[in-house]
């Protein structure tokens, strides 16, 4: 009896020494790769609060002995980029004042043809579509000259304007492929209760499909904010100087560092480039995720 | 009798006025994103598409040129390079972010503690963007102040690791950096695909007596076989693409080591006046991309209707 319980002791120590190695090796594992994927996070975001002279002093990848915010300042207004000195301010603003109404614009036009195209589908509907779908997958370059002669055309040539333009029209059908798989899922028998009660397009739009809308549309909206804020190639190719969003910029300030390179400075100015989308994915985290699988699947 | 004629012709035209009025509103609704994209995806594609056969250097010209800018395209020793290291940085990239995204799923899909923060940290570069990733990396590989200098100042003093600064092996500096930043991508897609794994399937395999381990390459592994596929052609898509990251990270070279397709189009447009050359590169990137993804679509919709079919 006694040695049965000691063998049954045993074995269960043996299962939970087991137990314990294959945790122990799942979660070094994991630690391993968290540390692999956040040391790039936290030598910029140390770097822009030391001392330029610190770091070259103790190198780039060094925990930080000193403390300031002057790096910030000095990313934010008065850096020099290729001769001129205003920091990376006119290009943040640039940026938002590009994402923000070209993400408004496309997210809207996403959900109105949605709309149509899971509920108010008319012959050859499903045929539009699918032609809309290939704007996905097109690669920016093949359109690069023929934007630039259009743009050219409407006087949008190295401005903000133009850049929301591009945006929209490439945007149109990301959004439009979400909410149409999404609303084909809202029943239509909904929808046909209230045109029976005598609602119509607009009507059924605001009072039926609006409201069940958000889930999509802040997925809608993640989607083309972070995108489009991250654009490097069309911001590169239709503007300049002062008038490129800030991922062109980026590259600018770091290519114009000819002579000892300022690394605080040059990781204030990352962090202010990549903060917006961070931030929004920190905070909308689970939304960020159904995009981009929802976006992969379908 | 001939009143009452005349009043269904009149009653049928309005009611038939509004209903019409009423079909068309949608499509008037969807017409200005519709010519839109349709510009956007015929227009300007066929606009390059002629392009490419015309003799345009430095402005748009369209004096026909036949395939002269594909000949001298495809005779391009840094077109080469470029096809080259696209092919190379392809492979690489595939196979690495999809096995380093598998292996994380699998450890968070083991009831770890704390998932939502390892998820997190494993997912953000995908917030960021390419250039800011490539722009932090090469910092990183610069061997006076990065991962090179961190080592040898621990002591190892003949320590080499200088990636970005030698012409043979910098493109596996963009290879390493675009798998850390998009493994992240494949962890989310194979752990959708994981939790979607019908538990009775697991429970089954393991009260057979099948390991952990055989469990997944015999179960589990198998039934979201198609979930690879998709990652794998999003992947090539991504690589295909390859612009941003090139472009912050080592800017083509060291030389023009590191010329990727789209860095090329960029560099001949923009850079050096050849519209035409730089139109046919961009015409070949349109040619891969659809090489890959028209057999996938029809494929996808292939499996759908079979599987329409059975249920």
């Amino acid at each position: 009896m006694a040695e049965l319980a000691l063998a049954i002791d045993l074995e269960a120590a043996a299962a939970s020494r087991r137990h314990f190695w294959s945790r122990f090796a799942i979660y070094g594992l994991l630690t391993v790769f968290a540390a692999i994927y956040l040391i790039p996070l936290l030598v910029v975001v140390f770097n822009s609060f030391r001392e330029q002279a610190e770091i070259a002093r103790n190198g780039l990848i060094s925990l930080p002995k000193t403390f300031r915010l002057e790096a910030w300042a000095q990313a934010w207004s008065t850096y020099c980029i290729a001769g001129t000195c205003q920091g990376m301010q006119r290009n943040f603003l640039n940026s938002l004042w590009m994402t923000i109404p070209a993400t408004i614009i496309s997210t809207l036009l996403g959900a109105v043809n949605g709309y149509v195209l899971s509920k108010w589908r008319f012959k050859g509907s499903e045929v539009l579509f699918t032609l809309m779908l290939l704007g996905v997958f097109m690669p920016g370059q093949i359109a690069l000259m023929p934007w630039a002669f259009v743009l050219g055309k409407l006087g949008l040539t190295n401005s903000t304007y133009g850049l929301i333009l591009v945006h929209v029209v490439q945007g149109i059908s990301f959004t439009t492929l979400f909410c149409r798989n999404y609303y084909v899922g809202i029943p239509d028998d909904l929808i046909k209760a209230a045109r029976i009660d005598g609602a119509g397009f607009w009507r059924i739009f605001w009072k039926i499909i609006m409201p069940l809308s958000p889930p999509i549309l802040i997925v809608t909206v993640i989607w083309q904010f972070t995108g489009i804020w991250n654009e490097y190639l069309f911001g590169v190719v239709f503007t300049s100087g002062q008038a490129q969003p800030i991922t062109a910029a980026l590259v600018a300030l770091t290519a114009s560092g000819t002579t000892a390179r300022s690394y605080d400075v040059m990781s204030a100015a990352v962090l202010i480039g990549a903060l917006p989308p961070l931030l929004i994915y920190l905070f909308g985290g689970k939304y960020f995720v159904r995009g981009l699988t929802q976006g992969a699947i379908k | 009798m001939s009143i009452h004629d005349l009043s269904v012709p009149i009653a049928v035209p309005a009611r038939s006025w509004r209903d019409r009025l009423g079909s068309i509103v949608p499509i008037l609704v969807l017409a200005p994103s519709l010519a839109a994209s349709f510009i956007y995806v015929f227009v300007f594609t066929g606009w390059t598409l002629y392009l490419s056969l015309s003799d345009s250097t430095l402005l748009p010209s369209y004096g026909f040129a036949g395939l002269d800018n594909y000949v001298s395209l495809w005779s391009n020793r840094r077109w080469n390079i470029a096809y080259t290291n696209l092919f190379l940085f392809s492979g690489f990239y595939i196979v690495g972010s999809m096995a380093v995204g598998l292996l994380l799923a699998i450890l968070i899909d083991q009831r770890v503690r704390g998932e939502a923060v390892w998820r997190t940290i494993f997912l953000y570069p995908l917030a960021v963007s390419f250039i800011v990733t490539g722009t932090v990396w090469s910092w990183l590989y610069n061997p006076a102040d990065g991962i090179q200098a961190l080592v040898r100042g621990l002591g190892w003093s003949d320590f080499s690791f200088a990636l970005t600064s030698d012409r043979n092996h910098a493109i596996y500096a963009v290879i390493i950096t675009g798998v850390w930043q998009s493994s992240g991508f494949a962890m989310a897609l194979f752990l959708a695909g994981l939790r979607s794994v019908d538990p009775d399937l697991v429970k089954a395999a393991q009260i057979d007596g099948a390991s952990v381990v055989r469990t997944y390459r015999k179960v589990i592994l198998p039934t979201i076989a198609p979930i690879f596929l998709a990652v794998a052609v999003i992947q090539i898509q991504f690589a295909i693409k390859t612009f941003d990251l090139v472009a912050a990270l080592t800017r083509g070279g060291p030389g023009i080591s590191t010329t990727f397709p789209a860095i090329y189009v960029y560099d001949l447009m923009f850079q050096r006046g050849e519209i035409g050359e730089g139109a046919a590169a961009a015409v070949m990137m349109l040619a891969a991309l659809a090489v890959v993804l028209v057999p996938y679509s029809l494929w996808v919709v292939w499996r759908r209707r079979a599987e329409a079919g059975n249920g």
